[in-house]
This record gives structure tokens, sequence and C-alpha cells, in this order.
């Protein structure tokens, strides 16, 4: 099979992508897969390219400069002002950030104040770290339906919207920009 | 603009006359919030900052916990306006830069000031005079709590509070304390004190803030970290340090009348004659000579002055109070003279 991007070499990356509930498979060659910032040897981190929390640390060490799908900011505008865009900059450049947070703040989970919502709920939402660990499971699993399901959890958990004031719908829709902007690249 | 006129003829929130403050002058706790789902201030634009603060301002000029509150749009206000404001504590430097969709709101006791669109959609602040972090935070979680309950904010479970600088996220807190420390400033005890406390994880900052020196010995302490621990935890540790730190100073005034009794009644005497009988005073010699006074007042080497009204003169004699008493902007010659006459009067006046 010839690779998707370039139709020149063989295929020997295959991927499986999730976008809503449909399931997406693309082949490509070893290099186009790199260009586009996916880590060839390490399959685990298909969850975080579905999740738009971008490619891993191979990648980035070839300079590529992440933007955040939902204000446009370029990790390389952030490190120009030291201001993020918007609240989805973190879950964008998460690579980026955490060894930037590891050095600067106490801990890396928040255990202070939360709005009343999240703090009145009977159950403790399962922590992000472990929410990820289960899509990753799932994807390895190729139970692709819990992993859309396990994506939203995710989702939702970071961006819960209320009828209060706030922008608009970001849930899955953000998710939706993550991996298209990804493609985008291909 | 007459709200602005009315905060003048009041003593400030931080220098509340009555309140003998000495060694502790006053604290801050303040919290950084974003709205869910709309971009941070600094990349957002006019227009998208513009449509927040339409959105933001019914929620805040009808806060139950600041009862009627003022609200001041940064357009509207002009350049002395801002720096008084910004004199007293009740923004920053950087909110004064921004033109159309910032905005200040604040109570009329000053003890609760919010910021819109500064680096964060909101930056909430209370002060008072003396150490008192505990009930600013209680006061401050509650005015947050009310905003809450109008306002979807940028909140992640893992990260907490999400704030445009990553220095800020989790619990987007910075409780600071102002401290007035000439006793080991004059022992050269500072320096050691700062990198102890670095190393504590609090920053040290002058008197009104980031990159401004301790000008009057007046330092402020405050949190750095602000992910992976209460707030609770963060207000109480700075609480601890403020307090080893106010035991320091009295130790550090001790030895400094006992070893240099002499010295130190010559500088107390010294800044007695230049404020009483300069003809011109800038305002790094002013608040130099303000705290050898104060010093000296709480040492009881002499004078027969109120420490709140050297406090209060430590506030009008910045450029911005001191134009807003002249009723005219004013060169800064004209400033120099200005400074010198008001503290004369108050000092000769207000002697008892």
């Amino acid at each position: 099979m010839l690779c998707q991007i370039c139709g020149k070499k063989e295929a020997t990356v295959h991927l499986t992508q999730m976008l809503n509930d449909a399931v997406r498979k693309m082949h490509l060659c070893e290099q186009c897969a790199e260009a586009s910032g996916i880590d060839v040897n390490v399959p685990a981190s298909m969850s975080n390219f579905l999740l738009g929390l971008g490619a891993p640390k191979k990648a980035k060490s070839e300079s590529v400069d992440r933007v955040c799908p939902q204000c446009g900011m370029h990790f390389s505008d952030f490190k120009k002002v030291s201001r993020l865009g918007c609240q989805n900059c973190y879950a964008a450049f998460a690579d980026e950030l955490e060894p930037l947070l590891n050095g600067m703040q106490k801990g890396m989970r928040h255990v202070g104040k939360k709005p009343a919502h999240y703090a009145g709920a009977v159950n403790v939402p399962p922590s992000s770290a472990s929410l990820k660990k289960a899509l990753e499971e799932a994807v390895a699993s190729e139970n692709y339906e819990e992993a859309a399901r396990i994506r939203d959890q995710i989702h939702e958990a970071e961006n819960s919207a209320t009828g209060r004031l706030s922008g608009h719908g970001q849930g899955s829709a953000a998710a939706e920009n993550s991996v298209a902007s990804k493609k985008e690249r291909h | 603009m007459k709200a602005v006129d009315e905060l003048v003829k009041q003593p400030g929130s931080w220098l509340k006359v009555g309140g003998n403050t000495g060694i502790i002058v006053s604290s801050r706790v303040r919290l950084a919030r974003n709205i869910c789902g709309r971009r941070f201030p600094a990349w957002a634009g006019e227009e998208e900052s513009v449509r927040l603060l339409h959105d933001l301002t019914p929620v805040l000029g009808r806060l139950q916990a600041c009862r009627d509150p003022i609200v001041l749009e940064i357009g509207a206000l002009n350049r002395m306006e801002k720096e008084i404001l910004i004199e007293r504590h009740l923004m920053s430097r950087d909110l004064a830069e921004k033109g159309k969709g910032s905005a200040v709101v604040l109570k009329h006791d000053e003890s609760v000031a919010i910021m819109v669109n500064e680096e964060d959609h909101i930056r909430m602040q209370a002060m008072s005079p003396g150490l008192n972090l505990r009930n600013l935070l209680k006061q401050i979680d509650a005015v947050d709590s009310e905003i809450e309950s109008s306002v979807e904010y940028a909140f992640s479970p893992q990260l907490g509070y999400l704030t445009a600088c990553p220095s800020n996220v989790g619990t987007g807190i910075r409780a600071s304390v102002m401290l007035h420390l000439p006793g080991l400033v004059l022992m050269n005890e500072i320096n050691s004190i700062i990198k102890a406390v670095g190393k504590m994880g609090l920053a040290v900052r002058g008197l009104w803030g980031e990159g401004t020196d301790a000008a009057g010995n007046m330092f402020q302490l405050s949190n750095q970290t602000t992910l992976g621990e209460t707030e609770q935890t963060i207000v109480e540790r700075l609480e601890k340090i403020v307090l080893e730190i106010d035991e320091h100073e009295k130790s550090g005034r001790t030895r400094l009348f006992e070893q240099k009794e002499n010295q130190i009644r010559d500088h107390f005497g010294r800044a007695v004659g230049i404020l009483t009988h300069a003809h011109m005073l800038n305002s790094k010699e002013t608040l130099d000579m303000l705290s050898a006074l104060r010093l000296g007042l709480e040492m009881g080497l002499g004078g027969g002055w109120q420490s709140a009204m050297i406090d209060e003169l430590f506030l009008l004699t910045q450029p911005g109070h001191l134009q807003k008493l002249e009723g005219r902007v004013i060169g800064s010659e004209k400033r120099d003279l200005a400074r010198a006459r008001l503290i004369r009067q108050k000092l000769i006046d207000g002697h008892i």
C-alpha cells in the first residue's frame, strides 16, 4: 500500500483517527508521518494525537511549532510574550508547558478551591492522568467506542460548559478542531 | 472623575488612620480568574475585550459583597486619576496602560478592587492594614464565589483556574504583605533575609510592586507558587514567614539601639530637620526621610506625631496625589516644592 500523503513510498505507519464517533484509518510512509509530527516509535502517543495534546517529545525536538486550535496562538508566540492565548493553550501546549510548570510550581495538580459545580459533585471526577491512561489502554486494545467515550469525558472535564457566561460551545468542538488541525499539516 | 476625587479624601485601605501598623504595614490577597471560552486579554484584541467588559459589568456592578461598587472604565480616566489609583494599590500600571475594554471595580472603602482585562479577565483583591491574610482570603473568596454564580470560569480539574501566565495557574492566588524594615536595612541584614525568603518560595518586591526598589525601606513579600497547594496553605506559610521577619526586625532595632545609639538618634534628628525645614523634596528622599521618622517614632526617640499621619504622607507625597491636591498637573520641580510644603504643614500642624 502506498502512502496517502506522498503517494510514492510504501505506507508503513497505519493510523486510526476518530472524529466524533467515526473511525478513520490513515496509511503513511515513515517520512510523511514524521513530518506530520507523529512519533512512529511510540504507539501510545496515539492518545495524545487524538486528544490534540500534540505530538510526542521526539517531534518537539524537531522544532514543530505547535498551534492552539482554539485561539490560533503558536507556541513560538507564547515564548515571545510569556502569556498564553486562551484556556485551551494548556492542552495544546501540554508537552511544552509540563517542564515549565514543573520548574516554577510546587506541584502539578490543583488541590485548592474549585467552582461550586465541581466541588458539589458527589463523585470526584477521575483525574485526567488516569483518564488518559484509560484512553491509551482502550486505543491499544482497539476498543474505539470506549476510547471515544473517554476522550469526550476528558474534554468535558476540562471544558465543562453550563448556561452561564462563557464563550461558545467548547467540548467536542475543541476535540474536533484539534484533530482537524493535525490533519491540515499532512 | 468624581469617584476618584472622593477616594483622595479618604486615607486608603492599606493606611487606615487609627490602625497603628508598625512593622507590618498592610496585607493583600488577590485571585486571578478567566472566563471559559474567551481568549485571554493580551491575545483577545480590543473588540473581544470590550465585549467581555460589557458582559461582566452588570455582574460586577451588582456584587453584594461590594455594596454599590464604583465601576471605573480605564478609557474614561485621565493620567492623574490613573496615577492616584496606582498609588493607592487599586490597580496596576499594566492596567493603566490599557485602553478600551478594561476597567476597575471598587468597593467604596477600597477594601476590594477588581481589575477587568488586565493580564487575566478578572483580578480581584482584598486589602487591609496590618497582618490580616486569613480574613482577606475569606473576604475575596466570597467575592469570587459570588462572581462564579453568574459566570463560567476557565477551570480544569487537573490544573485548576487557568490563567494567562502559567505562574498563576491553579489557585490564581497572590497573597502579599507590606513590611517596613529599616532595622534590618541599617543592620545590613536585609540581603540575607531576602535570600532566605527567596529560598522559601517567596518573592520580595518594593513598595509599588514588580520592578520597583525598596524605597523608604518598604518591602512587599508574596507567594510565588500557585499550583499544588491549597490557598490556606499558601497564605499560612506567608503569614508564618512574615511573623518571623517581624521578630527579626524587632531584634534588629534592639541591637541597632545597643550598638549605634548615637547614629540612630542622629538619623532620626536629621530626618525631622529635613522634613520640617526643606524647601524642595523629591520622591525618593521623602520616602527615605519618612522611613527614618517612622522608625524613630516607633523606637520612642522623640517626635510627638501620630504614626498614622506619617503613613498618610507616604501616600499623599506621591506624584498623582500631590497633583490632585494642587488641583493641576505640575512638573517635577513644582512637585518637589509642593511636596516639601505639604510635609512642613502636616508635620508642624500635626505636632502634639
